[in-house]
């Protein structure tokens, strides 16, 4: 890392702000994420209702771009670098560390999409919000990436930890999510009669 | 106006030639201008919308609809108007729609151009069954009109899905469109909404060749066959042990007994090898019991009484020596694998009820499939977004209510059918889709 | 099988043709089961997790709750009619 960065573990309450809400976003975002694979697989969290985990789902990440706001907000307003707030819109175009501020940048752009569509879900149509929505995939790793590239403090001690922590629970939902459903309507719809019929006449009673 | 072809004006016998006066022929433009003259058009939307009410005439692809109800609907609705003629017959029981498109194209094309006059279109599709020899007729059937320039509105040909419910009117909507053969849910009626948003009449190619002729005789004429209240000719599918399908014009009031050769006596004494059972409407039809049948007209009245309809135009009379529940159970199977797999209800009740036919179709008791049929019959019904599952478990329960004498047959180890011949056709080889290429 | 769409008179069964009526896209439904869960009283589940709507209006009472079915559904599978309009038939 650059001495620049080296220097900004030494500052304002302001940076320190911006990097306590960073970390909190990624986690929240990283709830986010499983609970959105939940929702998809049909799946439930212990105690809770279906409508919960959607519910904590939409609330997560709602929250999430409050504590985003803050995180870019501070970042903007501490005068130690040069932040500008356009470099929360328009990526790679800073001054200071342009590729990993970048991929934040980017990674909030694609979380501004999801959730706008996604308050819009009735007005835009179920298929055009799902096309949006996919973005989530892409989201969570170039946030990830931005976290780890700008932060030293993520790169060692308890928050690498946390780091890991989130990718692996990431790396979980994925494979949740890519497993195979056991329910007719979790195969491509042509398929779903076939397979059902199949499962029926090799003897699994339902 | 051209010379009227000779028919009776009171049911007398199957002898009806309004339809298909050359069945074992197709007819060219000239020689189809020949016997009926050139379509007649009115001038302006509406008229014949008129004359149809007045002959009551009712949709014959299945559901029996008033005609002129559907022709205003889609005539008053607002923005363009589009026509169909609906000749996909996915019923693999019924040949009457191909039949009369490879004998007469001209007389459902001429039946959709005045279709699309009187509800103001201006442009017409032809959905035909994949069938390649009629389909082939029926393009050139439209070239030949093209080249006469006798259409006033353009006709496109699109080949149906070989699907079941290839037919169901969205689905209808939504091939054309470009897309695969699949019912949608939609709150407006597709004589609202339908092809590229505007208002589409679907109307199956039986109806539309009655609707042609009407213009040219007359509503009258059209009543002077049939019954008041179900006027008309209709085409039949008729399916009688030991003999190949044919296809019959006969109309409403027709004694049903003499139409599939049941012998009124040796059915009532059940000896024999008199058919026990007849099939009324198609696979999503209903069974009776032969001696109830015999004595029924044809009509939907009398039908309705013993919770049949006329649906499709299929009469199949069930060979003494076959197994109705095992001709159900391969039936049902064909349904099951027919189901669009859109809407949870019927692509899990479906292929379960087919399950458990098969099992009923063995030798045993099975009282826990006779009850778990039963649960999900109720549980399937009417939850989806076409009549798919409804119609099925029709057929079902009439199998389960007429059948029920074979069944305990079946629990002591016994069956009617001392072979394994199946009887009611089913598409060979089967095809049951796999993939979404199975639905264009 | 009955190609054509159903009489909507015949459809429109039920006597209070007036007030809310909760609407299922089936081709959309993956049985998620929310509805049932937010609207206990008028939404029950099947034996394969899909929802059989009750066929009348919701109650007043009902109606937030109805609200938020129709907005939570993962499959946007759901509809609120207001209109008396029965109009609206399955085909």
């Amino acid at each position: 890392m650059s001495a620049a960065a080296s220097g900004i573990t030494s500052s304002t309450a302001l940076w320190y702000t911006s990097r306590a809400t960073g970390v909190v976003s990624l986690i929240m975002l990283t709830g986010v994420v499983v609970l959105g694979v939940a929702v998809q697989k049909h799946g439930r969290l212990p105690g809770l209702p279906r409508f919960a985990v959607v519910g904590l789902h939409r609330s997560i990440s709602l929250l999430s771009v409050a504590f985003l706001a803050i995180h870019i907000v501070t970042a903007v307003a501490d005068s130690y670098v040069n932040i500008r707030l356009t470099d929360a819109i328009i990526p790679f175009a800073a001054s200071y560390e342009p590729l990993w501020l970048g991929l934040g940048t980017v990674a909030f752009d694609l979380i501004l999409a999801l959730i706008i569509t996604s308050l819009l879900r009735a007005r835009i149509g179920h298929r055009t919000w799902r096309w949006v929505h996919w973005l989530a995939y892409l989201s969570w790793p170039v946030s990830v990436a931005h976290s780890l590239g700008s932060s030293t403090d993520m790169q060692s001690g308890w928050l690498l930890g946390l780091g890991i922590g989130c990718v692996l629970a990431a790396l979980a939902a994925l494979a949740w999510r890519v497993s195979e459903g056991r329910r007719p309507h979790d195969v491509p719809r042509a398929a779903r009669v076939s397979v059902l019929t199949e499962q029926l006449s090799g003897g699994r009673q339902q | 106006m051209a010379t009227q072809p000779s028919d009776t004006s009171v049911y007398q016998g199957s002898d009806f030639r309004r339809l298909l006066p050359y069945p074992d022929r197709s007819l060219s433009l000239e020689q189809h201008r020949a016997l009926y003259g050139p379509a007649s058009y009115r001038g302006a939307p509406q008229v014949l919308i008129d004359e149809v009410r007045a002959a009551g005439l009712t949709g014959r692809g299945g559901a029996g609809f008033p005609t002129y109800r559907k022709l205003e609907a889609v005539l008053r609705a607002a923005g363009g108007a589009v026509v169909v003629a609906n000749g996909a017959e996915g019923e693999p029981a019924s040949c009457k729609d191909r039949t009369l498109l490879y004998s007469d194209p001209h007389l459902v094309l001429d039946g959709l151009q005045l279709a699309a006059e009187a509800v103001g279109a201006r442009q017409a599709y032809a959905y035909i069954h994949p069938d390649q020899r009629v389909l082939r007729r029926v393009r050139e059937a439209v070239a030949e009109r093209v080249r006469a320039g006798v259409d006033r509105v353009p006709v496109t040909v699109v080949e149906a899905a070989p699907r079941f419910i290839a037919g169901q009117e969205t689905a209808v909507v939504h091939r054309i469109e470009g897309g695969l053969a699949l019912p949608r849910y939609a709150p407006l009626r597709v004589s609202e909404r339908g092809i590229g948003g505007a208002a589409t009449l679907v109307q199956n190619v039986e109806t539309l060749a009655h609707l042609a002729l009407i213009a040219d005789y007359g509503a009258g004429w059209f009543r002077a066959a049939g019954t008041s209240d179900e006027p008309g000719t209709l085409l039949a599918t008729v399916h009688r042990p030991n003999a190949t399908p044919r296809v019959i014009e006969t109309a409403p009031g027709a004694p049903l007994g003499e139409l599939l050769g049941l012998d009124a006596a040796t059915a009532a004494a059940g000896g024999g090898s008199a058919p026990r059972a007849v099939l009324i409407g198609g696979y999503h039809g209903t069974w009776l019991p032969a001696d109830r049948a015999t004595a029924l007209p044809l009509t939907n009245a009398a039908l309705r009484a013993e919770g049949a309809s006329l649906g499709a135009g299929v009469l199949a009379a069930l060979p003494a020596d076959c197994c109705g529940l095992r001709e159900t159970a391969r039936v049902v199977s064909y349904l099951a694998a027919e189901s669009a797999g859109q809407c949870g209800p019927c692509l899990n009740g479906l292929p379960r009820i087919a399950h458990a036919l098969r099992v009923l179709a063995g030798p045993g008791v099975h009282a826990r499939e006779r009850a778990d049929v039963s649960r999900w019959a109720g549980q399937i019904e009417r939850r989806g977004a076409c009549h798919h599952p409804d119609g099925s478990i029709r057929l079902v329960r009439s199998a389960l209510t007429v059948f029920e004498e074979e069944l305990w047959r079946h629990g002591q180890g016994m069956c009617v059918a001392s072979n394994d011949r199946a009887f009611l056709p089913l598409p060979s080889p089967m095809n049951p889709p796999r993939t979404d290429e199975d639905w264009r | 099988m009955t190609m054509h769409a159903t009489n909507a008179a015949t459809d429109s069964g039920t006597a209070s043709g007036a007030g809310a009526r909760l609407r299922l896209d089936p081709t959309r439904c993956s049985g998620h089961g929310l509805c049932a869960e937010l609207l206990g009283e008028h939404v029950a589940l099947d034996e394969w997790g899909y929802p059989i709507i009750a066929d009348r209006a919701i109650p007043a009472q009902l109606l937030a709750d109805a609200r938020r079915a129709v907005t939570d559904c993962p499959a946007l599978a759901l509809r609120l009619d207001i209109a008396a309009r029965e109009g609206a038939a399955r085909l």
